[in-house]
Formats: C-alpha cells, structure tokens, sequence
C-alpha cells in the first residue's frame, strides 16, 4: 500500500506526495487509465491521506466547538512554536522508526544538548554573549547530540542490543544522569538574550523563526527521506535488514548514522527549546518521546519498519497537537491530555498493525 | 577442453566439528545449465554460499575462469559477475520492483548530492523485466503486495541484470505453482541463451532434468558424481545422491 517512492512527500508540498511519480515514457502508452486507476488506489490505501482527513475533522470539530477561540491564525502560529522542538524530533524518530528502531532518547538529548550549549555560553558572557559565543555552544551542544547518538546507533547496530534498551538507558543516562551531573539539578536560566530574542522570539517575514527553523529541517529530511540513497537505504533496511546487507549495503554503518542524525536533530530542538523558554528545561522532556513516536505512528510509519513519511509525520503531530490545544481551548483537565497522548498513541500502533494484516492479507 | 566459468577445487569448510564440505569439487562451464543436488546435508547450501561468497572455506581453490579468486564477501563474488538468487529472495518488501532491482547498485541523478535517479531505474526495470519476459502488473508497485510468482520474478530478473558470467539459484521454484514453475524454468533457460551460466539446486528430479545440461551430485560434503541430462534417469541421479548406486572415482560421464 503505501510505496514510499509514491507517498513519501514534503511538508512544503503535501500535494506532491501522490502524484511525483513521473509517467513512464514509452512504456505502456496506451496504459493512462490504468495508471490513474492504479493512482487513485494509491491515494486510497496512503495512510497519509487518513491520517490528512483526521486532522481536517479535527480542526473542524473544535473550531465549531470553540467558535472564533480555536480556528485563527494566531492560534496556528502558537501551536507551531509549541511544537517546533517536537517536530524537529519526530523528524529524527522518523528516520530511526523507518529502519524498524526507536529512539526514546530524544527528548534526553534535547536537555543535554541545551545544557551543553548553554554551559559554554554561560562561561563566555552569559545573557550578554555575542553571536560568535552563542554559534560555539550550539555547536558543541550538536556535537554531543550527534555523538551521543552515534554511541546508541553503534550499540544498537554493532552489538546487536535491542534499540528499545539502548536508547532506554540513553534516555536515562543523558537526561537524568548526565544533564543533572552537569547543571547540579537547577536549570540555568541565564541563556544568551540574541539567542532568545531572536529565534526564541523573533520572526522573519512575519513568521516565527522556530517555525521557520523547524519546518525548513522537516522539508530537508523529507526531501532526503524521500529522493537521495540515504532515504532508500534507511527504507531497505527497515523492509528487510538481510536483503539490504546481501545487496552490499552497509547496514551498520547506516544504522549509526541514522542514530546520529535522530542525536543531531534532538540537539537542533534542543537549541530551540533552549531560545524559546530561556532555559534548560530539564525536568520537562520525560515524555517527548512518546510524543515523537506517536507523531510518526500517526503518520503512517511502521513500527516494524520499511513504512512511513515525512509528510505523514508532520500530520501526525499536527494532529496531536491539535487535540491537546483544542482540549485545552474547550476546557477539558490538562490531566486528561496526558491520558489522551497515551490513548491516542496506543491506537496510531493498532492502526498499523490493522493496515499490516489487511496488506499480508491481501 | 573449454574452461569452467567458475569452478572448486577441494573445498573444506567444517562447522564445529562438523564436516560440511569434504574437498568438495565442482565446475560450471559457460553457457551451460548445471544441476547442483544432493540430499539434505550433502552439502549443496555450504558449497553455494561459498561460491557466492556469502562464507569463506577452511581451504581449497575457486577459480573463476581458470584464475583463482577469493571471495570474501557476496560484493565481492558479483564484482566477478557471480549472482544468487536466494530461497527467501532477499527482497525488501516495502520498495518497489524498480528499487529492489537497484537495491546497492542505485543510479544517481546528482552524484554528489545522492539524488536518485527513479526515473531511469524504472525504466531499466520494465527493459529487463520485459527482456525475461516477465509481466508486472505494475512496477511501482510494493513487491510484498505482489504474488510469490511475482516476487520470484523481481529477484530473478535482479540477478539476471547484473550477472556476466553465472547465477545460483536456490530451489527457485520451490514455493511456486505448476504455471509459474514452467515459467521459472523458461528463465533459466533464457538466461543461458545469452550466454550466462546458470546453476541450480533443486530437490525435483524431473524438473532438472528438464532443463539442466550437466548435473553434479554431492554426498557427504564430496562430489560423488557427474551426468549428462540427456544420458541419465531419475533412479540413477536418486542412487548417487543416496550413495545406493556405486560410483568409481567421483565421476561418471565426464564433463560433456
């Protein structure tokens, strides 16, 4: 059903996922019908188009139950820098979850990697730190993102522990361990004023920088998912781990730069994170990685690897993000969000496993 | 005499203490179909991942067109132009045909960037597809919603693609129908038109008879004997592989 080639789009052109597929030049002229009746089939069985279809009830639903609060632009605007650290992430998750992994680290290495960041920021100038400070700390906090990832991937790829543990104990070492070694348990709260000012902050051309940020990285990645040989591997070793090591694929060495990439994009959220709340946050990431993983299952992606989309990524999150803001808009307990992520991550899995027993069936 | 494409001399390979291969020898000459049997154990599996590459013998010799090789990994045996297709087929079945025929071996459309390049890799598909004249409903398609015929056809066409001088074939029928079995075989010989080699391991004797040239027998990790196709029966290949049937010297009939 859903055949990455086809289905893989961007965010930027969500109407490219389908139809990209060029028309095969002399092949079969006299095929056009079939080849439309074979596209609509595929618009049909796309997990995205669903998953597209439940994000506009959604919208509609609260935006008739909270006429004039929920559907307005500043609202959207909100809900997208809520989330652009999350979307960032989900976007590494998305790669890892796609060769069959998981990372529950992300959220870990999106503290640890503020905190690095702002570690070196706070010994060179603090609030008052320059640009040249604030580049140095970022890239030192991407560094370690990236590296702790490459750690994981190469645990999860050389010595064959299971991605679950690995990045279990990840999320615990660097987020619990780690982060609290470093910052003594208290977050730091003097964070570069540029910084927060600016992409905390800041628009260009009227749009958020973390908007900007986090969506011009989901357009990136997808495009890379979806049209260059990184992509393809990462498809071919999620479909079947042992074809793409016959076919002379270096699936290890994919694998950890996979893990790596997931380790850099948390790190990229955690930047944005940091500018955003002008602070380390460490004590609220725990659940980013349900919530990454939830996004990507939302999106169409299999657990069981092989399956998944960028753009079905980004709709997922737009619809979890959507449930939780509307919940509130409407004046549901905030307790009952958490309950919701949880029923609503449960139910993206099942969803997949449905759509995997009617296509074994088929 | 012409040369053996490929050929094995002595191989050994033991497992533990097990004894797979006991100077184990076998020769593929251009052009022909040959019959790799043997009863379960015999063998056949260790003596073809070796030859493809996929493990490394204790010792013995793999000349491929008379010059001795070593085959350290399945990249390395198809830089020979040695392909297998494998009993599970080895297909990832979430990508299309396209992309599983292209699996390690891609096209770029910017190099430096690795762009794809989808469109000519689905066009070589539907050529080499249409070459064996295989029909795929549609090459765009998932090759796990494809039918086990179909998928078949996908890693056959694969190893086709690539292989100059000889490809394994791992009881390449085993899973299919009577129709898709004939149209298996129709490949193979096909493919040895164009002048490759094609080995193949089977259980079914009728069936290799029908389209092998030559068929080598493997008893207890040695070759124990050799046939012409056209000179020899069902009970004659059923007694060298059961060792019921006698055979002087490892050879009979030669390498005709």
């Amino acid at each position: 059903m859903t055949d990455p080639q086809q289905v893989a789009g961007t965010p930027a052109a969500p109407e490219g996922a389908a139809p990209a597929r060029p028309a095969v030049p002399s092949a079969r002229p006299a095929d056009t019908r079939g080849s439309a009746r074979r596209f609509a089939g595929r618009v049909g069985a796309a997990s995205e188009t669903y998953t597209l279809l439940a994000l506009v009830i959604l919208v509609v639903f609260f935006s008739v139950k909270a006429p004039g609060k929920f559907f307005t632009l500043n609202d959207f605007s909100l809900m997208g820098q809520n989330a652009a650290p999350l979307l960032v992430m989900s976007v590494g998750e998305t790669f890892v979850i796609i060769t069959a992994g998981i990372d529950l680290a992300v959220g870990s290495l999106l503290v640890l990697t503020g905190v690095v960041a702002d570690l070196y920021c706070i010994h060179h100038g603090g609030a008052s730190a320059g640009w040249g400070t604030i580049a140095i700390g970022s890239v030192l906090g991407l560094a370690t993102g990236t590296a702790w990832g490459a750690g994981q991937g190469f645990l999860v790829a050389k010595a064959k522990v299971p991605p679950l543990i690995v990045t279990l104990a990840g999320f615990i070492a660097a987020g619990e361990g780690v982060a609290y070694l470093i910052t003594g348990g208290a977050d730091f709260r003097t964070v570069p004023g540029k910084l927060v000012n600016t992409i905390g902050l800041g628009s260009v051309a009227g749009i958020p920088w973390l908007i900007v940020i986090s969506f011009a990285v989901a357009i990136v990645a997808g495009l890379v998912l979806a049209y260059t040989g990184f992509g393809r591997y990462t498809y071919a070793i999620g479909s079947n781990a042992e074809a793409a090591r016959r076919a002379g694929i270096r699936v290890d060495r994919h694998l950890i730069k996979v893990y790596a990439l997931s380790g850099l994009l948390a790190g990229v959220a955690g930047i944005l994170s940091l500018a955003s709340f002008d602070s380390t946050t460490i004590a609220g990431h725990a659940f980013d990685n349900l919530e990454a993983i939830t996004a990507v299952a939302l999106g169409g992606a299999s657990l069981f690897g092989g399956r998944g989309s960028m753009f079905g990524t980004v709709i997922g999150l737009a619809i979890s993000t959507v449930l939780l803001e509307g919940l509130v808009i409407i004046g549901v307990n905030q307790y009952w969000q958490e309950v919701a992520i949880g029923i609503v991550l449960v139910a993206a899995v099942y969803l997949d496993q449905f759509r995997r027993r009617i296509r074994q069936r088929a | 005499m012409t040369e053996p494409v490929l050929e094995a001399r002595r191989l050994v390979k033991h497992y533990g203490h097990v004894l797979a291969l006991d100077e184990a020898d076998f020769s593929a000459m251009p052009g022909e179909v040959v019959a790799l049997i043997g009863d379960n154990g015999a063998g056949k599996s260790t003596l073809v991942k070796t030859l493809v590459g996929a493990i490394r013998p204790d010792s013995g010799e793999i000349l491929v067109d008379g010059t001795p090789v070593q085959l350290a990994s399945p990249v390395d045996a198809r830089r020979h132009g040695i392909e297998a297709v494998y009993q599970d087929l080895a297909l990832a079945p979430d990508l299309d045909a396209a992309a599983n025929l292209h699996l390690g071996r891609e096209l770029y459309l910017v190099p430096f960037l690795k762009v794809l390049d989808r469109r000519t890799m689905r066009r070589r598909a539907i050529e080499a597809f249409a070459d064996l004249g295989i029909e795929l409903p549609d090459v765009g398609a998932p090759v796990g919603t494809l039918s086990g015929g179909q998928r078949q056809s996908v890693a056959v066409a694969r190893a086709v693609s690539y292989a100059s001088r000889i490809i394994f074939m791992d009881e390449p029928t085993a899973a299919l129908g009577v129709v898709q079995r004939g149209r298996v075989l129709d490949t193979i010989r096909r493919v040895r038109d164009r002048g490759v080699s094609v080995v193949l391991v089977s259980h079914n004797m009728p069936e290799v008879l029908a389209v092998a040239d030559r068929i080598e027998v493997l008893r207890m990790g040695r070759r124990v004997a050799v046939f012409t196709a056209s000179q020899t029966t069902v009970d004659e290949l059923v007694g060298a592989m059961t060792g019921a049937l006698e055979l002087s010297n490892g050879s009979k009939g030669g390498a005709a």
